[in-house]
């Protein structure tokens, strides 16, 4: 292939408009996109929930989702207008010349099939190879990803492997045809910072070694940054800007892209370590907890002091939640106790009472399903009220509306909608007034903004702020997001498998030295800097990073 | 395999329970039933005196929970004990009978379970067109119409009008395959009708079901054909809530014959039943009602270990 080709355009997006189907009729969601793309380049696409992204993505192949389609626009893929382009040939390019990876590799793979005959279908669909050169192809492309027994690891079901080496196997899947373009649709969102390494830097090494081009939709922008050539801002279906990523991250023009940088810019000071002789809040000791046969919990120890921010962090399956249910006494430990204001609370929620429950309130990470959509918002918050306060009537009004106040939403437009009628952002706030009503001193908040937009999870945590300082409320904080920790939190405690690594003032856990899991979770949370991944792969060494660093150190 | 084989020996024991307690049911039922046996056999003239000693001979007197041990101890063993009506085996009665009873049902099995398979993943394929919407207004038509009913239009228009078929199915034990299968078609062609409504609609919207799943849309983005995304992708992970119906329905076959028997007059359990209830003849009544229940359980048990086995997270732990 000589330079120029190498160069040449091989996907060009014109003036694409994609209306959606909601109320019975056609709504525009995406307003006219012009993209270009080169052969071996990689674009990021980002924005908020909503922008068009994964619409965008999926419209690059030719592809709507039911109740969307295309009104308007070409999609130019290697000269072939795949608007136009009847079902068989759209058809024969996915898979073999357009591959897609989806967010959550684990949904995304058919539970019933094995990773290799999920892997091979595509190159025996498109008739590119047989059946054993495309198993052979599997393996060798396993190995390249640095899966571990690649050998082997294709012969297993979904659910007998790991999520971020899903994660890769459907990398390799995608590369299974040597397409020409390949979507990524937020591969690394669901996964755990120590993994996400691991497939970011296996996805740009697969994609240099076959210049391969590809679109790389996500909403983070530290991770797009490591991946991109060029950055393309979305917002609500249109264009904000585009330019080379370097350049977008130096210097971006537009204010709305100012703003989405200037996000990660939120911190409150960190408060002064409690007095001496201050009795904990919640005290949590020697707690361990198992589900069934399977123990989780393992003598977790520390204390929450009123009008302080705990952060819990830790990998998913590292207790963080189940902490969470035996504090509020819905998984009874199976040793160790819980303490309240230094007196020992019953384990079992079904003992304590009203009172206690009162203190310790929770607000869940999905606020679609934690709230009931059948109930009014007015209702939903005025629940608690009647079970713990037992207000009635006007009174009941009253409470209400000042909570809504509280939250910043305005009782007279709020107090009668139902959920579904709510923006993300608005439910969770909700989910605040909820556990609010309750009057608590103690509030769990259990990745309470993982679900939202970075603009909107700053309002909540701005939210979350004020109201600690107006009620002097304790908050337990549960996260996996290193960010929000380092904008809120008063002290630290580091999860692994159970127990507590290590915790410490926010302050000291954040500057070195570390124990080792500490270091390597805090180094492993992508940075704004472009060079940011190749440093770190440097100075971890390739066979060292992400989940291999982590099973080496465990 | 490990994890699989205690769940099964699991949903055994639950089985053996289940058919222990509807034994003590069915023998609570007709103790409950005003009269007793010695009642039945001597009739309306008797005296108290020789009602009191058949009675006695019979061991009537004793507790019911001795009487229901022995019942139970030799229905085990396959006695039922004999029949008040004619004084023969209950056993040796229902044994041909019962034969008769699963060739019906089989039959009418070994035509639905396929078509409804079939059609249930058809009218998925071609979910909203006019293909789908016919199979679902016939199917709705025949899910509500009883069976009774269907077989004797069946009859007017297959054995009546038509004469294609007979309107009795009287099969004899050394009747040859040909005439007896010939004989047995039209109810078991009823039966199969009322059925294969239930099974083809639970299979569409299993189907249905999954369509939405991100692998589904996956396997689209691969370039497979609609056909392939439904067989292999969705069918596989479908076929828990199918395993399901088809048991429960083939359990329905079994026990559902009643009717369809007396209409036929076919000489199957069905007919034992209706007839030893009409004569009071309780061993029979008995023997039948637990020959129902344990076939009942065996095939919700068939439909728990086929649910399990459908699936991969069960059949290759971790």
């Amino acid at each position: 292939m000589s330079d120029q080709e190498k160069k040449s355009v091989l996907l060009e997006i014109k003036d694409l408009k994609i209306e959606g189907y909601s109320d019975e009729k056609w709504i525009e969601i995406v307003h006219g996109i012009d993209l270009t793309l080169h052969r071996g380049e990689v674009m990021g696409l980002i924005g908020e929930s909503g922008a068009g992204k994964s619409t965008i993505g999926l419209a690059a192949m030719g592809f709507t989702r039911d109740g969307c389609r295309i009104s308007n626009g070409t999609v130019l893929f290697d000269g072939m207008d795949l608007t136009t382009a009847t079902r068989a040939e759209r058809r024969a390019l996915r898979g073999s010349r357009i591959a897609y990876v989806a967010q959550s590799a684990a949904a995304s793979f058919n539970p019933a099939h094995k990773l290799i005959d999920q892997h091979t279908e595509s190159a025996l669909l498109h008739k590119v190879n047989t059946k054993s050169e495309s198993e052979e192809d599997a393996i060798e492309l396993y190995r390249r990803l640095r899966l571990p027994n690649p050998e082997e690891i294709g012969f297993r079901y979904p659910h007998q492997v790991s999520g971020g080496q899903l994660q890769r196997a459907m990398t390799a899947m995608a590369m299974s045809c040597r397409p020409d373009l390949i979507i990524f649709d937020e591969p690394t969102t669901a996964l755990d910072v120590t993994t996400q390494i691991e497939v970011l830097a296996a996805v740009r090494d697969i994609v240099d070694q076959f210049n391969t081009a590809a679109l790389y939709i996500t909403h983070d922008l530290a991770v797009v940054a490591q991946m991109a050539d060029r950055i393309k801002v979305l917002l609500k279906g249109d264009e904000v800007e585009e330019a080379e990523t370097r350049k977008m991250l130096a210097d971006p023009e537009e204010d709305y892209t100012k703003s989405l940088w200037a996000v990660r810019s939120f911190k409150r000071e960190q408060k002064p370590p409690p007095a001496a002789n201050e009795t904990p809040l919640i005290s949590v000791k020697n707690v361990s907890a198992a589900y069934g046969p399977v123990k989780v919990l393992d003598g977790v120890s520390f204390d929450i002091y009123r009008g302080q921010t705990v952060a819990v962090v830790g990998e998913s399956g590292s207790g963080k939640s189940t902490t969470a249910r035996c504090i509020t006494g819905l998984l009874p430990p199976s040793e160790g106790e819980i303490l309240y204001d230094g007196s020992p609370m019953p384990p079992r929620y079904q003992d304590r009472s009203k009172d206690q429950l009162r203190q310790a309130q929770m607000i869940y990470q999905m606020a679609d399903t934690a709230l009931n959509p059948k109930k009014t918002i007015g209702e939903i918050i005025g629940r608690p009220l009647q079970f713990y306060g037992g207000l009635r009537g006007a009174d009941l009004k009253k409470r209400v509306d000042q909570l809504l106040d509280q939250i910043e939403l305005e009782p007279s437009l709020y107090y009668h909608r139902l959920p579904s009628e709510l923006s993300g952002g608005q439910k969770q706030r909700v989910g605040i007034a909820r556990s609010l009503a309750a009057e608590p001193s103690f509030i769990i908040c259990d990745e309470v903004t993982s679900a939202l937009d970075q603009l909107v999870a700053e309002g909540i945590l701005r939210l979350l702020d004020r109201l600690q300082k107006e009620l002097n409320l304790a908050y337990m904080f549960i996260t996996h997001d290193l960010a929000t920790v380092r904008s809120i939190a008063d002290v630290v405690v580091v999860m692994k498998e159970g127990k507590v690594v290590e915790m410490g003032p926010k302050d000291e856990m954040f500057k070195p030295p570390h124990h080792e899991y500490t270091d390597l979770l805090l180094s492993s949370v992508p940075e704004m800097d472009p060079d940011w991944l190749t440093n770190l792969l440097e100075s971890r060494g390739v066979d060292n990073i992400g989940e291999a660093a982590h099973q080496k150190k465990a | 395999m490990g994890g699989v084989l205690p769940l099964i020996g699991k949903r055994l024991l639950l089985g053996l329970v289940t058919l222990l307690v509807v034994s003590i049911i069915i023998f609570g039922a007709v103790e409950l039933l005003p009269g007793d046996i010695a009642q039945q056999i001597l009739g309306q003239s008797a005296t108290e005196e020789t009602v009191a000693a058949l009675r006695e001979e019979l061991g009537l007197n004793r507790p019911a929970y001795v009487r229901y041990f022995e019942w139970l101890g030799s229905a085990v063993q396959g006695d039922f004990g004999t029949s008040l009506a004619n004084q023969r085996s209950v056993a040796e009665q229902l044994g041909p009978r019962f034969a008769n009873t699963l060739f019906l049902a089989g039959l009418a099995a070994l035509i639905s379970v396929p078509l409804a398979i079939g059609l249930g993943v058809l009218a998925a394929l071609y979910r909203n067109s006019v293909f789908d919407r016919v199979a679902n207004a016939v199917s709705l038509v025949s899910i509500s119409s009883p069976e009774f009913f269907l077989g004797y239009i069946l009859i007017v228009f297959f054995a009546v009008q038509n004469q294609i078929f007979p309107a009795i199915s009287n099969v004899t034990p050394d009747m040859e395959m040909g005439e007896r299968l010939y004989r047995t078609l039209l109810p078991a062609i009823t039966m199969a009708l009322v059925v294969t409504a239930y099974m083809m609609r639970m299979t569409r919207a299993a189907i249905i079901n999954l369509l939405a799943s991100p692998y589904i849309e996956m396997a689209r983005l691969k370039g497979v054909p609609n056909s392939k995304v439904i067989t292999r992708h969705a069918l596989p992970n479908a076929l828990a809530p199918i395993i399901n119906v088809v048991a429960l329905n083939l359990a329905y076959l079994i026990t559902g014959v009643v009717l369809v028997e007396v209409v036929f007059v076919y000489p199957g359990v069905g007919q034992l039943l209706v007839d030893s209830v009409t004569k009071r003849d309780f061993p029979v009544v008995q023997a039948c009602c637990l020959i129902f229940a344990a076939t009942f359980i065996l095939f919700n048990l068939i439909a728990d270990v086929g649910a399990i086995l459908s699936n991969p997270r069960l059949r290759h732990p971790k």
